[in-house]
């Protein structure tokens, strides 16, 4: 646990250290930005439904470029060796990855807090949504992460990691609306899978287990895979 | 301290490590030989537990690598080949986060981190990230990065390559130095590196051991012949050879180029006998010019050139 955390603050820290954490929080702020207050104003609603309501599909393109570097570098320029050659486990390695990965995920949510600032500022904002998409947004991000970590465990190609992570956190999001022309039951089942559904239930502010254990279950599964990935790398 | 049994890697179906067995012991400099894709650099990370063997038995100290992998990297410290280290760090960042993971306190221990730096040349190079710098300096970082935790055991996967020949000289003597009282595995290809280093080589060719002696030993038992060069001045090749080609322990005689109207020859000697006597009553008897006279032992890289001969 010690050397997850230890490998984890690395992480964080080298996303500052390069350009990737400015650039990539800069380009959440303008996109989130600009759908949300656009409409905003038209809409004329003191609310945050906007904001989180298109947050899974951004989320689906930034969280793969966040992670995208995590394994995929390592392997390309062969630090991989010289970290797994340190007294450490597969797990501390990619629990620390997977810590600095939903960190780094808060952080760059931390400035959309001036959002509700602002709107409350407005008119009268119920906090109960907001903190509920608040918390919703880091269990997906986390789901996402874990989805990304996956993808760059596969390859030693940077922008390989980021496609692939970007199509299964985009099927991921959307795949109850991909199945609308499949028979009702199995429609529904697929309304189960789907990340969005999940994030838009907590977002209106209903905290409910089934919805955590879903990004959990999506947690696991991703960290698992990144497991068996590294494996088999051998 | 370390013994290696049987080791086998494939790769798909490719063997690239085929049923290597060998032992280092406590306090040896083992250098580790052979042409490009022998099977060192393989063989290396299995021995470090980066690559899991096909089959085969590796112990280091009283650990197992199959159950207690945690326990020897614990004591191991391993430099890859060309030092790959993150570019984005500062050196003595990452030097910290090394010392942290090797659990010596949060933060590491800066004393020995110093002092790891002392002894690789790096401490002028401390807050300069390492992406930017040379590759000997990088080298050195590496070695620094294997060395934190003064570990029983060292790994170098060709730690001389890319340096210049002061830092080559300087890299040597922290292997010889750090020798006298930990085991070192170090793989080359250069010869004299091996030469000048190791208590012991191990030769790999084609994933199997070929030789495995004290650097000493190999040049009696496989360097066994000498060659004599020999510089004439006024002599006819047709008479020289006819003269000394008969002298019993001659095996070879072979003419080289001229040089300046001298004649230049190489006769390969009998382990047997040593013809050097008979030689010179014979050279002494003609109105030759003996200019040049000297005895070569096989070195170590013939040895190797032999061992390693396709085909």
């Amino acid at each position: 646990m010690r050397h997850a955390l230890c490998i984890g603050r690395k992480e964080f820290n080298a996303y500052f250290t390069s350009p990737i954490a400015y650039i990539v929080i800069a380009i959440f702020l303008l996109v989130t930005g600009w759908f949300f207050f656009s409409t905003f104003f038209l809409l004329n609603q003191a609310n945050l439904r906007n904001f989180f309501g298109l947050l899974p599909i951004i989320f689906a393109f930034v969280v793969p470029a966040v992670t995208m570097r995590l394994f995929a570098e390592e392997f390309h320029i062969g630090s991989y060796e010289t970290l797994l050659t340190l007294p450490v486990r597969f797990n501390d390695v990619i629990l620390g990855k997977f810590a600095a990965a939903v960190a780094f995920v808060a952080a760059m949510l931390v400035p959309t807090l001036a959002y509700p600032v602002a709107v409350a500022a407005l008119g009268a904002l119920d906090w109960g949504p907001v903190i509920g998409g608040y918390v919703g947004a880091v269990f997906l991000g986390a789901a996402f992460a874990a989805v990304g970590l996956f993808a760059s465990a596969l390859t030693r190609n940077q922008i390989v990691a980021f496609i692939i992570g970007l199509a299964i956190c985009f099927g991921l999001t959307l795949v109850d609306q991909m199945a609308f022309f499949l028979p009702p039951a199995v429609s529904l089942v697929f309304s189960f899978l789907a990340a969005d559904v999940h994030f838009q239930n907590i977002a209106k502010g209903i905290i409910d287990t089934r919805d955590l254990i879903y990004f959990l279950s999506v947690c696991f599964i991703g960290l698992y895979a990144t497991h068996l990935a590294l494996r088999a790398r051998d | 301290m370390i013994r290696v049994e049987n080791l086998t890697k494939y790769y798909d179906d490719v063997c690239a490590v085929d049923r290597i067995s060998f032992n280092v012991h406590q306090g040896e400099i083992l250098g580790l030989l052979g042409p490009n894709g022998a099977g060192k650099t393989t063989t290396l990370r299995m021995l470090t537990g980066f690559l899991q063997p096909s089959s085969g038995r590796i112990q280091v100290g009283d650990y197992s690598i199959e159950s207690q992998l945690l326990e020897i990297k614990k004591n191991l410290g391993y430099l890859p080949e060309s030092a790959p280290l993150y570019h984005d760090m500062l050196v003595l960042d990452y030097l910290q986060f090394v010392a942290e993971l090797r659990g010596m306190g949060a933060g590491g221990n800066i004393d020995r981190i110093r002092e790891v730096g002392d002894l690789c040349g790096i401490n002028e190079v401390m807050h300069q990230p390492i992406g930017e710098l040379s590759k000997g300096y990088r080298q050195r970082v590496g070695l620094a990065h294997a060395m934190m935790n003064d570990p029983e055991v060292l790994v170098l996967d060709e730690p001389t390559s890319g340096l210049d020949p002061n830092q080559i000289v300087e890299i040597r003597e922290i292997i010889r130095r750090i020798g006298k009282a930990k085991t070192v595995v170090f793989s080359t290809h250069i010869l004299s590196e091996a030469e000048a280093t190791c208590d012991r080589v191990i030769i790999i060719h084609h994933g199997k051991v070929v030789a495995d002696s004290s650097t000493a030993r190999l040049q009696e038992t496989l360097g066994g012949r000498n060659q004599i060069h020999l510089t004439l001045a006024g002599a006819e090749a047709a008479a020289v050879q006819q003269e000394l080609a008969a002298v019993a322990g001659v095996a070879r005689l072979e003419v080289l180029d001229p040089v300046d109207d001298a004649l230049r020859l190489v006769l390969t000697c009998e382990t047997s006998r040593d013809p050097r006597a008979e030689l010179y009553q014979r050279i002494r008897r003609t109105d030759w010019t003996l200019l040049e006279f000297h005895q070569e032992t096989l070195k170590l890289e013939d040895i190797f050139r032999e061992l390693t001969k396709e085909g």
